[in-house]
């Protein structure tokens, strides 16, 4: 069992100069795929970060399980924004390093992480390093990377962010087939409409900062109702009117938000 | 604007600035203003080196000295390497160690290799020891203090995918730290080299009873001025070849790191 719970979570930088995050309270339940959108500088990111144990609440508890967060570790595996592959280390290397941490015999890591580069699609390209990948090969080795941990917990700081049009289709609809089909605690941060209610079975929408949840979004129960999974595309789900209408409340939602912004 | 200068323009730049200053030395030396024995010209030191190649002064030829000279900088060097590296890496890592030595390292720093020469000679008189420690005081600040500003320099990402991905701290700094200080590391490497060269002969001057230091000093003593200068001009050489080759390498290591 693996819930990620918030609570009454305030974070403040700069010795309480400025105020990121006020009252979180967030509960993630076990194998619930959870999006968080909102504007951007609203604290999204600390709250990604706070449950990896890169960073502390000033004053109320991260809960991951039943046990507050006092560290990073393999169990709750990171997907970063800017990928952070280690640059001096091959695709296999670097999907490797987790499972030599937990000293997985050399055999098994072998076929796991041959598994895992077949999963993202990457056969051949075991030797390479990350600057010989394409931006969304770099992307799916560091998914690949998390994912073979086989962590409870999956942590993914705007991971399609950094990828072209295409590419981030490509690999939302890769995604949503890896998280069907194998289900995990997901915190995914965004700031894609589509891509939240795409793939996520709530949305947490986020205020400006100092960042409150404003409101959560039920994606699950209209998703399943109206047979998204009957769809291949992403492009086809999109077109659904039920689809729509949660996007379009989104939007609406974060707009009152963006027009008190600076720009 | 010397960045500007191609490569063929800056090597003739050189050899006129080279040329000038030896003909103005020659200049000088057959002017007579100072007596021949204080300043030979430079065709009489370019003489006594091609001299001092195969006949002995002070117990040995000049590549005896330079030989013996170049056995004490690689023992004091890869003291300094071996010990100021890895302290820099872990001085990077872990807060405390940080806390506990950098006090005694920034006091001991600006104590110049020179003023470890009577100390040293206390310890080990003119044997194999002195030498080496005082190299040892001149290269191994900057093998240290590359290392650990490499270390806190590294991109926060890479060590926090490290760490969320379990990494144990050792490992941490073997296959994180450490390659991504590799430019850093090497910097302070020839760096270290630099200053050590420099400081084994000065501390050749007083504790040694081979090597090029010594040399000069038996050649002052014997008012052989010529000898003075071609122990010069040695150091000075290979001083340029240790930096050139580890230029090179640095070099190397910045177009294999380039790529990624």
């Amino acid at each position: 069992m693996s819930s990620i719970r918030f609570d009454a979570v305030n974070k403040t930088f700069g010795g309480g100069q400025i105020k990121a995050l006020e009252d979180i309270d967030l509960d993630i339940a076990d194998k619930e795929f959870m999006a968080i959108v909102g504007p951007s500088g609203c604290g999204k990111t600390t709250c990604l970060r706070l449950a990896a144990g890169f960073e502390f609440p000033s004053s109320g508890r991260v809960l991951v399980g039943n046990s507050e967060v006092t560290q990073p570790g393999p169990d709750r595996a990171v997907v970063f924004q800017q990928f952070a592959l280690f640059p001096w280390k091959t695709v296999a290397e670097n999907i490797e390093l987790g499972l030599r941490n937990k000293n997985v015999p050399r055999a098994e890591r072998r076929a796991r992480v041959a598994e895992a580069v077949g999963m993202i699609g990457l056969d051949g390209y075991e030797g390479a390093y990350p600057h010989q990948l394409s931006g969304g090969m770099q992307q799916r080795v560091a998914i690949a990377r998390a994912y073979v941990l086989d962590p409870q917990v999956l942590l993914m700081d705007e991971p399609f962010g950094a990828l072209d049009a295409q590419t981030r289709v490509v690999m939302q609809e890769e995604l949503v087939r890896l998280a069907r089909r194998n289900p995990r605690t997901v915190l995914f941060i965004t700031h894609g409409v589509e891509e939240a209610v795409y793939l996520a079975d709530r949305v947490a929408i986020m205020t400006r900062r100092p960042g409150r949840i404003k409101e959560i979004v039920d994606v699950k129960s209209v998703r399943e109702a109206d047979h998204w999974e009957k769809c291949a595309r992403i492009e086809d789900v999109m077109d659904r009117e039920s689809f729509i209408h949660l996007r379009t409340h989104i939007w609406r939602s974060l707009r009152e938000e963006k027009n008190g912004a600076e720009h | 604007m010397i960045g500007t200068l191609d490569p063929a323009r800056r090597l003739m730049l050189g050899a006129i600035g080279l040329v000038g200053f030896l003909g103005l030395w020659a200049l000088v030396a057959a002017s007579g203003l100072v007596g021949k024995a204080f300043l030979p010209g430079p065709l009489d030191v370019a003489a006594r080196l091609v001299a001092l190649l195969h006949t002995s002064f002070a117990g040995g030829t000049l590549l005896v000295h330079l030989g013996s000279s170049l056995q004490r900088f690689t023992a004091g060097y890869a003291l300094a390497a071996l010990v100021g590296v890895p302290l820099g890496l872990l001085m990077g890592r872990f807060r405390l160690l940080d806390d506990i030595v950098s006090p005694i390292f920034d006091a001991l720093r600006f104590i110049a290799p020179i003023a470890w020469v009577p100390f040293a000679a206390l310890w080990f008189g003119t044997g194999f020891g002195g030498p080496v420690l005082i190299i040892f005081s001149g290269a191994f600040p900057p093998c240290l203090l590359n290392a650990y500003r490499g270390a806190r320099q590294v991109d926060a990402r890479y060590i926090e995918a490290a760490e969320m991905l379990g990494t144990p701290s050792h490992r941490l700094i073997l296959e994180v730290l450490l390659p991504a200080s590799v430019p850093s590391i090497v910097a302070g490497l020839r760096i270290g080299a630099g200053l050590g060269w420099q400081s084994l002969v000065g501390a050749e001057l007083i504790v040694a009873s081979t090597g090029v230091g010594y040399m000069m000093v038996q050649a002052q003593s014997g008012v052989s001025t010529a000898t003075v200068m071609v122990g010069m001009v040695a150091i000075g050489l290979v001083g340029v070849l240790i930096d050139v080759a580890l230029r090179t390498v640095e070099a190397r290591i910045h177009r294999r790191l380039g790529r990624a």
